[in-house]
């Protein structure tokens, strides 16, 4: 009975709700996160600091010197927006929880997806701005010539990826005893493809290889992507839904 | 407004409402009282769409829940002991986004209209997380009812609010939120409740114990139908 | 409290016996292998292993979908059993796989698509039961266990597929595929697959097993919510 009932919900939410209406929900809470992040300047400060610090630390711990910095550039890269994405993640949805702000946004006439899409947008949005700061900062810091379209393609698909895979499962992890510790350990096995796939494609482009040679690699990073945006919008409604 | 028929909640095995019989007429203002536990924000949660029930048939201004939720959430707005509110935001921010989820139309001149009714009009450029708590609230039955909706829901408004910020919200709660439309509140503040209510309705041991209404009361008070209806 | 079934009860002992025989075909029916030697007949057993970590695999994503579909309880505590079982076997395929390993390729370990896979899916299983953990109440619990279950299940293959990029020196059987081949004869093909056959019945009663355990648990919470209010 209550299956029935909600089919009968989501088809409403599908005719009744045209695209515009949904569009501009998303659109909304996108807009909201940005304008407070704009106010506090709290998400992007962590993040940026962490990534910084992170790299810092790899100059030691890896001894780059001037040979190596091309192969293992993006392996350094890419595990530093892997975890200061999760600060990101983490933090946003830690808003949403906890002055019941979920709860808000499920009161309002507003399809599930939206609410997953605006989130996904906004948390894209923070991953991306400190990857833009991030990258001229270690080309700077490494005398790496970093301005590479190719590499700012791969980097725009793995984040994609993972923010897709992260704001479904940071909705969940806020929810449980654990929170914060949870989400690294449930988010960085599944988006394991990415990271493996964007580490190769961008060590190739920075090591200027034919473009063929990262194609296996890079419609591996929009198989998935597409995939579990597909996947994750659809099981985001269980998630916020009692 | 409001029918509910044999309302069954279950939380794994506990089983939280036990077949609850409800019913709210359009413009009436019920009080919901009952002890903790007795399952009150449960059953205003579902009231509110936000959670679904186990077992029942409910009617919110005249759709069935959970099954055409996003028709009811429309009419509905809800009051709860937490915010609700983004606090780097200002309060002018966070009713422009409400606004919009809500699609509000006229939404500048509207915001306006409920920053002057909640007495906020002089802070609309700060930011919540600088308010008091009494302001908190204000704000959030201003987000509440910026959609005009026709059935408000309050769990337990009072909570951690000063003798001042009370009587505030007594204010706004009769001359803003109430005004027109059908009221459930729930609440431990058995004096304010009295004045504002139109029936009193007793939650205990997951189903409504106890019923009455305003006349009913004119030779006792609420306290007084409150110790007796627990002690039966 | 209910016994076993009769049925599990003939499974038990089926399930010894035949484990026993398995022993024996690997130990004194199978042949030693040409270029690796005894350690060879460790593959037996890893591959058997391995073959019930998948079963475990596949029908805790079919549970996953047959929670959210249904949104039925039972389905939990078949999703939980699988898991285990997975984990546990799963866990004993790479350890048989080490063994073998190190004489075979002089290293306990390697980097290699399979294996890599095999220790990212342990992972998720250990992810998964903290998650279960973290949360108190279990129709949030099932629900958010069933949608990590589904998640963590795509992204399996997807993982494969991307250290597939790189050169594989896992034997391969069956099918092409870089990598040294071993020679097989048709005792060896039997005794593999009869200790497949062997460990699919042991799953069974395993499954079982732990199936019975959480429905039991769960009517121990029953009973302690109507006796301590």
């Amino acid at each position: 009975m209550a299956r029935l009932q909600n089919i009968d919900r989501r088809q409403l939410s599908i005719v009744h709700r045209p695209l515009a209406g949904f569009l501009k929900a998303v659109a909304a809470i996108a807009w909201k996160d940005l304008v407070a992040e704009l106010h506090s300047r709290e998400l992007i400060s962590a993040m940026l600091v962490f990534a910084l610090l992170v790299i810092l630390i790899f100059n030691f711990a890896l001894e780059l010197d001037v040979k190596a910095r091309a192969t293992i550039s993006s392996g350094v890269l890419w595990v530093t927006f892997a975890f200061a994405g999760t600060l990101g993640l983490n933090r946003s949805m830690a808003v949403e929880k906890d002055r019941g702000c979920l709860d808000g946004l499920l009161l309002a006439p507003v399809d599930r997806a939206a609410i997953y899409f605006g989130k996904m947008i906004s948390n894209l949005a923070f991953m991306l701005i400190v990857e833009a700061i991030v990258l001229p900062v270690y080309s700077v810091l490494y005398n790496t010539k970093l301005f590479n379209p190719g590499l700012v393609g791969v980097i725009l698909l793995g984040s994609i990826g993972y923010v897709v895979v992260g704001t479904l499962l940071s909705a969940m992890a806020i929810q449980t005893r654990t929170r914060d510790i949870l989400l690294p350990i449930l988010l960085f096995p599944v988006v394991l493809p990415i990271i493996v796939a964007a580490v190769k494609a961008s060590s190739g482009f920075l090591q200027g290889l034919e473009m063929a040679e990262m194609m296996p690699q890079i419609r591996l990073l929009v198989f998935y992507d597409v995939i579990f945006i597909a996947v994750s919008f659809m099981l985001f409604d269980y998630v916020v839904e009692e | 407004m409001i029918e509910v028929k044999k309302l069954v909640k279950r939380f794994g095995l506990k089983t939280v409402l036990c077949g609850l019989d409800f019913e709210v007429k359009g413009g009436e203002f019920v009080a919901l009282l009952g002890p903790n536990g007795a399952g009150k924000t449960t059953f205003l949660r579902i009231l509110a769409s936000l959670s679904r029930p186990s077992m029942g048939e409910i009617r919110v201004a005249g759709y069935r829940l959970p099954g055409q939720a996003a028709a009811v959430r429309r009419k509905l707005g809800v009051v709860s002991h937490l915010p609700l509110l983004y606090g780097d935001l200002t309060a002018e921010e966070n009713l422009r986004f409400y606004g919009r989820m809500y699609d509000v139309p006229n939404l500048k001149a509207r915001i306006t209209e409920v920053l002057e009714l909640i007495g906020l009009a002089t802070c609309r450029r700060d930011l919540v997380r600088t308010f008091s708590r009494g302001m908190q609230q204000r704000l959030a039955i201003g987000r509440a009812i910026l959609h005009d909706p026709e059935i408000v829901l309050f769990d337990e408004p009072y909570t951690g609010l000063d003798q001042d910020a009370c009587d505030m919200l007594d204010a706004i709660l009769r001359d803003v939120a109430a005004r027109g439309r059908t009221v459930a509140m729930s609440s431990h503040d058995l004096a304010r409740v009295e004045d504002l209510a139109s029936r009193f309705d007793i939650l205990s041991r997951g189903v409504i114990a106890a019923s009455a209404t305003r006349d009913d009361l004119r030779n006792s008070n609420v306290f007084a139908f409150y110790k007796q209806s627990l002690a039966g | 409290m209910p016994s076993q079934p009769r049925v599990l009860q003939v499974l038990n002992i089926l399930s010894a016996c035949l484990l026993l025989v398995a022993f024996g075909m690997v130990l004194f029916y199978a042949p030693i292998e040409r270029v690796m030697g005894a350690v060879q007949k460790v593959f037996y057993f890893h591959v058997a292993t391995a073959w019930v970590g998948m079963l475990g695999f596949i029908a805790a994503a079919m549970t996953g979908i047959a929670y959210l579909r249904t949104q039925n309880p039972k389905w939990d505590i078949v999703e939980v059993a699988a898991v285990e079982i997975s984990l546990v076997f799963f866990f004993i395929a790479i350890v048989l796989g080490s063994i073998w390993a190190r004489p075979a390729w002089g290293t306990w370990w390697t980097w290699e698509p399979r294996l890599t896979t095999a220790a990212i899916l342990e992972m998720i299983y250990v992810a998964y039961l903290l998650l279960r953990q973290g949360i108190e109440e279990p129709d949030r619990r099932a629900r958010f266990s069933a949608i990590y279950t589904l998640v963590g299940g795509l992204s399996i293959p997807v993982t494969f597929l991307s250290i597939r990029l790189f050169r594989t020196i896992h034997p391969v059987i069956f099918g092409s595929g870089l990598g040294e081949k071993m020679s097989m004869t048709t005792p060896m093909y039997v005794t593999m697959f009869s200790n497949i056959a062997v460990f699919s019945i042991i799953f069974s009663t395993l499954f079982w097993h732990r199936i019975r355990l959480g429905r039991l648990a769960e009517k121990v919470e029953q009973l302690k919510l109507k006796f301590m209010p």
